[in-house]
């Protein structure tokens, strides 16, 4: 378990890199020297009647900088906040939290859908093993040209607008790609059907799942989600996401 | 200039206390505070026996704070006992374990499994809104809230904080009620039973449907039931409810509280605490006030 900082981050730059979504550098010391692939960062917002941080996935992580990217979607008037920000304001952030991907070798497909993307950039950086990478869109596409520096890149949109019509999977089987471990992140119906996909063909699978959180911690309770097994913490069939989590090996969880 | 006060013959370096399942058992937020600091660590509600909680989503945020429904899941007494209670023996704040139970015999069961551990105090919830059986079910009916307060009190080795909720017509009953079943002390408000609907979705926001409100939308409401409570009762009382700042702890101690336990703040703010004991620190000194005691139900009337 990686220490946690909370810190004054400032902002770098941030950019509208897509229909609302955003991509936000941030310079924080603590947290990007400590941060690995697959963690998040709770964000909190200055409007004082917006309590609760937004737990938000780490895209990038620039450790000589002491920068680390975050790329979001505007889903509500807390993220609307975020969006508003220039260059040089301060963002109150606490992170890195959660446990990241563990990076093994073998032949991956790392798998991204929607907002679940970008966790999976630093993830395709950081793996040394021969690595493809599927990615799901509703339509619009972003962060396709940075995965593309990083391995061969795969897309599915919904609307066909480009790659496979449909979704992750069906991009995987027309493209014929093969694994010995898969990596996953995005919606819930994405994460089921790649779990059953893995366990059909015996592929090691690992998914980050995402639930509504309050501390971000790991003391509230609030972001739980069903496990196979008792948990050791928390002593029944519930595993905290932002703890043990985000990053589950897929049949170690049920949703 | 001192910052101690008393509950029940216990007591707190200062009157900063953490709100019962926004804390854990300190170990996590540990990471960010010197719990050392802190007057005292009420933990999480723990039962006899591990409970699962409530499906989720279980939090949701609403205009100014956020409303739960995590339905109390705990590891139960035995893990609470092998895990929490060594690593908060270690830090010297004083202990206050929230008890929690769907049957009377459940309580008891608890309160009489603490009865030999270094715990402070207890604190029974009789007030959570998230769970069907037990919790509210005890207390939101006079008779009852003094029939279990007894039956605690006659099973208990530590002095007996009763939690009471806010979702009655008259909290002064329930205050009164748990003062003749012998409490020690008392504990509000609990949170407010709310909801929330998302209309894009047409669904509820949480799976429970209803979940507990806190956070500072509420304050307003936990200084007039302090304030209530403090005219009706002798027994000291510890606020909370929406404190986010030290003025915040302090309008509750000016309402009539002894202490006052931070909650939801600690999602906002992980070192919420131990900046509100600073700048309770600051407001005796600027104000020249020896004894934070002297400000113990001082709103002028």
């Amino acid at each position: 378990m990686s220490e946690k900082f909370n810190e004054q981050a400032i902002i770098i730059r941030q950019e509208e890199i897509a229909d609302d979504i955003y991509s936000m550098w941030l310079r924080t010391e603590s947290i990007a020297k400590n941060a690995r692939a697959g963690q998040f960062v709770s964000v909190y917002c200055s409007d004082g009647s917006r309590i609760l941080p937004r737990p938000i996935s780490i895209c990038q992580i620039d450790r000589q900088d002491s920068a680390i990217r975050l790329v979001y979607r505007t889903v509500g008037k807390g993220t609307e906040e975020f969006a508003k920000l220039h260059t040089g304001d301060i963002l109150n952030v606490t992170g890195p939290l959660g446990n990241g991907f563990p990076q093994k070798g073998g032949k991956a497909i790392l798998i991204g859908g929607g907002v679940g993307i970008p966790p999976m950039l630093q993830l395709a950086k950081e793996l040394k093993c021969e690595k493809q990478v599927v990615l799901g869109f509703r339509d619009e596409q972003f962060l396709v040209e940075e995965f593309q520096k990083e391995a061969v890149v795969c897309i599915a949109t919904e609307d066909g607008s480009a790659g496979t019509e449909g979704n992750v999977l069906d991009a995987i089987r027309e493209n014929g790609l093969t694994a010995e471990i898969i990596y996953a992140c995005g919606p819930a119906p994405m994460l089921r059907a790649v779990k059953a996909y893995a366990a059909e063909r015996h592929i090691e699978c690992w998914i980050s799942m995402e639930e509504r959180m309050a501390c971000g911690i790991g003391a509230c309770l609030a972001c739980v989600c069903k496990s196979k097994r008792k948990d050791e913490h928390t002593n029944v069939k519930n595993k905290r996401v932002c703890k043990e989590g985000p990053v589950f090996r897929a049949e170690e969880v049920e949703f | 200039m001192n910052m101690k006060v008393s509950i029940a013959g216990v007591e707190l370096k200062n009157p900063i206390m953490t709100a019962s399942g926004t804390f854990g058992s300190g170990q996590e937020y540990s990471e960010f505070v010197d719990l050392n600091r802190l007057g005292a660590v009420v933990t999480k509600g723990v039962a006899n026996v591990p409970w699962e909680g409530n499906p989720t989503p279980r939090v949701a945020e609403v205009y100014g704070g956020m409303l739960n429904a995590i339905g109390l899941q705990n590891p139960g007494i035995d893990v609470f006992l092998q895990r929490d209670i060594p690593f908060l023996t270690h830090c010297d704040a004083k202990v206050v374990v929230n008890v929690c139970g769907r049957t009377l015999e459940d309580y008891l069961e608890v309160v009489e499994r603490l009865s030999d551990q270094p715990v402070d105090l207890l604190e029974i919830n009789i007030s959570c809104p998230n769970v069907k059986e037990g919790g509210i079910a005890f207390g939101q009916n006079a008779a009852s809230v003094e029939a279990i307060t007894r039956e605690v009190k006659a099973h208990a080795a530590q002095p007996v904080i009763m939690k009471l909720s806010p979702n009655v017509t008259d909290i002064t009953e329930m205050a009164r009620a748990a003062e003749a079943g012998g409490a020690d002390a008392l504990s509000l408000i609990n949170t407010l039973t709310g909801m929330k609907i998302d209309v894009e979705r047409r669904k509820f926001a949480l799976a429970n449907k209803t979940g507990g409100m806190s956070g500072p939308a509420i304050h307003p409401i936990a200084v007039r039931m302090v304030y209530q409570t403090a005219q009706a009762v002798k027994l000291p009382i510890i606020g909370m409810g929406g404190v986010m700042t030290a003025v915040d702890a302090l309008e509750l101690m000016l309402a009539g509280a002894t202490a006052v336990a931070v909650g939801t703040a600690n999602f906002a703010n992980p070192r919420a605490v131990t900046d509100i004991i600073d700048g309770m620190q600051d407001y005796l000194e600027q104000h020249g006030i020896a004894d934070i005691c002297e400000l113990i139900g001082a709103v002028r009337e």
